[in-house]
């Protein structure tokens, strides 16, 4: 519903604005919605704009597909990629996956954590606890260098820190119909854009199209509880869909608050303008020019 | 025409201070019943806008000062730790961040209002004077406040921009290693940053208690360009143009919530989420857009020293406005050619910031070329020049018959005593 919602005012916004700047703009919103065509100029394709429930003025998170996504990560991702800022807590917090406090906890303790000193100078390993971070798998970056051939990004703000060109006219209109998700709809492109079966490291999306990952995900990799399809273009939107709240926690608090804080700006202005208008009526008598 | 103080104080702790401190005289004759000029429109609101974005820009800073951590290993891990953990540190960092361009936004919409009503002429021009300095300090503050989140384009803007101080011949490489407190940008050049950051927006603040006093022995200019002769010209600063001021504020501040709390990202550049690391280069080096016109003039010049030096010169020359501009009427709505000028000079800037964000090959270097040379020629030629040739159209004889026109003429002439027609009588 919010994200009917959403996408109904988005659209609202894009007609009125192909309506105000002419054929020309209708023709490039139009653009925007289709899926890329070949890449001309550029070196690689622009990733396809994908619906997100995140999407838009009452976008707000999937719990369902956090938890999938966040399932994709466990499985796969993890394995070489850290998420360091991320603590096992915040998958319980308000606004995100929605585990309970119980899952978190069971979840943590699967996990082993370096501690120490003890009072006998040793470092030790203990089960993990809510308040620990994500550990990653290797000790360094350079040891996942030497393991892999070049170090995984850090993957807590990933959907934040990876973008595409939008181009002239686009890019003035992107912050009018609040296109945020860049970094989603790259990852999620990424993830569906090894294309070529002779070349698990060639990908449609990735600049160069060489990419030192391999293809990661392939189709019943994850097996999905809740009967979602197990396949790659649903494991990829889940992971990204998983992969943005990791960068943007507070998103929905975001978005709430500031839709009302928005209403509150409109009135209030609707009646700072009401006492403009009236206190300003007087001022052609204030000078005696108060003539029929 | 300075405003006489009329303040009464009231009650006697009022009556006590005023004898000690005449504040309160001050305060009322400052923003209570100085007159303004009445034909004041809506580019006018623009210095109070300013205003309240530097209280907001200090109030934030300093609540994010005291959650973040200046040393090159922690600074990015403790923005996320505003982000994630601090109670709203999430709209706190967005709101200052997005701040910083609002804060230029209404700077530049300022700026270029001065600039089409001539406010820089006569008896203007220390007030001009001291909001080049603002724009100076302004841009300084900023820049170091982008370098404090740490990430990849924090610690490539500061390299690059710090690099062109290497440009100066003999003593340029002392003076960019004395920036940065090392032979790179490193820890040192975080913490000095850091600590100007803190320090320049209370500069701002001093100087604009400087522009403000300025501004209140003429008085504001108008859109009419002729200055305030009678009462009749003018209106109390209070209620009209507190309410009027506080009607664009608010309507300002609907526009900043939309990008603080709906695309909080769309201004900064997505590499900043990436931890700075000196060994990895990014494929462009984008400054924010503020600085983006400044950026394209610096890279149009194929010498470093050269395209440094035309990035300063292209700020600097601002403040010789009052004395290249050489007609004697203020106002564009009477100088037929110089408007012409003025929106090209204004669509020239806005090019130059596209072409500053664009990759510096082909077509966008030759743009750039351009448009620098048109930025300097508005600047050295065509002002001083069209004061000679430009013939203005004839000048309202004052601000009130710019207003009413003819019926205000008639008024005028009526000549009815101002008591009489007070309202509720």
């Amino acid at each position: 519903m919010r994200l009917v919602f959403g996408r109904a005012i988005g659209l609202t916004f894009g007609a009125f604005l192909a309506a105000a700047l002419g054929p020309g703009a209708a023709k490039v919103l139009a653009a925007d919605e289709a899926p890329p065509g070949p890449a001309e100029k550029q070196e690689q394709p622009n990733p396809p704009r994908q619906e997100w429930s995140f999407y838009g003025l009452f976008g707000g998170y999937d719990q369902a597909q956090l938890q999938r996504g966040f399932q994709v990560y466990h499985e796969v991702c993890s394995n070489c990629h850290s998420l360091e800022l991320v603590a096992f807590r915040n998958l319980a917090d308000p606004g995100g996956p929605g585990f309970t406090e119980a899952q978190v906890k069971a979840l943590a303790a699967t996990y082993k954590i370096k501690d120490g000193p003890n009072d006998a100078g040793e470092m030790f390993e203990r089960p993990g606890r809510p308040s620990d971070y994500f550990p990653w798998n290797f000790a360094n970056v350079q040891a996942a260098t030497a393991a892999l051939g070049a170090a995984p990004p850090d993957m807590s703000l990933l959907a934040k820190a990876r973008t595409y060109e939008r181009g002239f006219p686009l890019f003035l209109i992107d912050p009018i119909i609040q296109y945020q998700e860049q970094g989603a709809d790259y990852i999620d492109a990424l993830l569906n854009g090894y294309t070529n079966d002779n070349d698990l490291n060639w990908n449609k999306y990735f600049p160069g199209h060489k990419i030192t990952m391999p293809k990661p995900l392939s189709d019943g990799l994850v097996d999905y509880a809740d009967g979602s399809p197990k396949t790659v273009p649903q494991y990829a939107k889940d992971v990204s869909a998983f992969l943005m709240w990791a960068a943007e926690p507070k998103l929905e608090e975001r978005k709430r608050l500031g839709l009302r804080v928005l209403i509150f700006l409109a009135v209030y202005a609707l009646l700072v303008f009401a006492v403009k208008k009236k206190i300003w009526s007087r001022s052609k008598v204030k000078a005696g020019l108060d003539l029929p | 025409m300075r405003a006489e103080s009329t303040y009464v104080p009231k009650s006697r702790l009022a009556k006590w201070l005023e004898s000690r401190l005449p504040v309160g005289g001050l305060i009322h004759s400052s923003f209570v019943v100085f007159p303004n000029p009445r034909n004041l429109n809506y580019w006018w609101t623009f210095g109070g806008i300013l205003s309240f974005m530097l209280a907001a820009q200090i109030v934030t800073g300093v609540v994010l000062a005291m959650h973040y951590t200046p040393q090159s290993s922690l600074a990015f891990a403790s923005i996320e730790h505003i982000m994630r953990d601090v109670n709203y540190g999430w709209l706190l960092r967005y709101a200052h961040a997005n701040g910083a361009s609002m804060f230029f936004l209404a700077l530049y919409i300022h700026m270029f209002r001065g600039m089409y009503y001539g406010s820089y002429k006569a008896p203007r021009e220390v007030l001009w004077l001291f909001g080049v300095i603002l724009f100076l300090l302004a841009i300084a503050t900023a820049f170091t406040g982008y370098v404090l989140p740490w990430g990849q384009m924090s610690f490539w803007g500061a390299t690059v921009i710090t690099s062109l101080f290497s440009a100066i011949p003999w003593v340029g490489d002392s003076i960019t290693t004395w920036l940065w407190g090392g032979y790179a940008v490193d820890n040192a050049t975080l913490n000095r940053f850091f600590s100007l950051h803190y320090l320049l927006p209370f500069m701002i603040a001093g100087v604009v208690v400087l522009h403000i006093w300025a501004l209140h022995v003429h008085g504001s200019n108008n859109p009419a360009g002729v200055e305030k002769k009678t009462a009749k010209d003018t209106l109390p600063f209070h209620p009209y143009f507190t309410v009027k001021d506080g009607f664009a504020l608010v309507c300002f501040l609907a526009f900043f919530a939309w990008f603080v709390f709906y695309v909080p990202n769309y201004l900064s550049n997505a590499d900043n989420y990436i931890e700075a690391n000196p060994l990895l280069t990014p494929v462009h080096i984008v400054p924010e857009w503020y600085y983006l016109p400044f950026y394209a003039i610096l890279r149009s010049i194929p010498s470093k020293l050269g395209g440094t030096a035309a990035m300063f010169a292209a700020v600097v020359i601002i403040a010789f406005l009052p004395w290249l501009d050489t007609s004697k009427v203020k106002s564009a709505a009477y100088r037929p050619l110089y408007q012409i000028f003025f929106w090209l000079f204004v669509a020239c800037a806005v090019l130059l910031g596209y072409m500053g964000s664009q990759p510096p090959e082909g077509g966008y270097v030759i743009a750039a070329r351009v448009l620098t040379v048109y930025y300097f020629l508005y600047f050295l030629v065509i002002l001083p020049l069209l004061g000679r040739f430009e013939k203005p159209r004839p000048l309202p004889p004052t601000i009130c018959d710019a207003v009413l026109g003819k019926r205000g003429q008639a008024a005028a002439a009526d000549a009815n005593p101002l008591q009489a027609h007070e309202p509720g009588q």
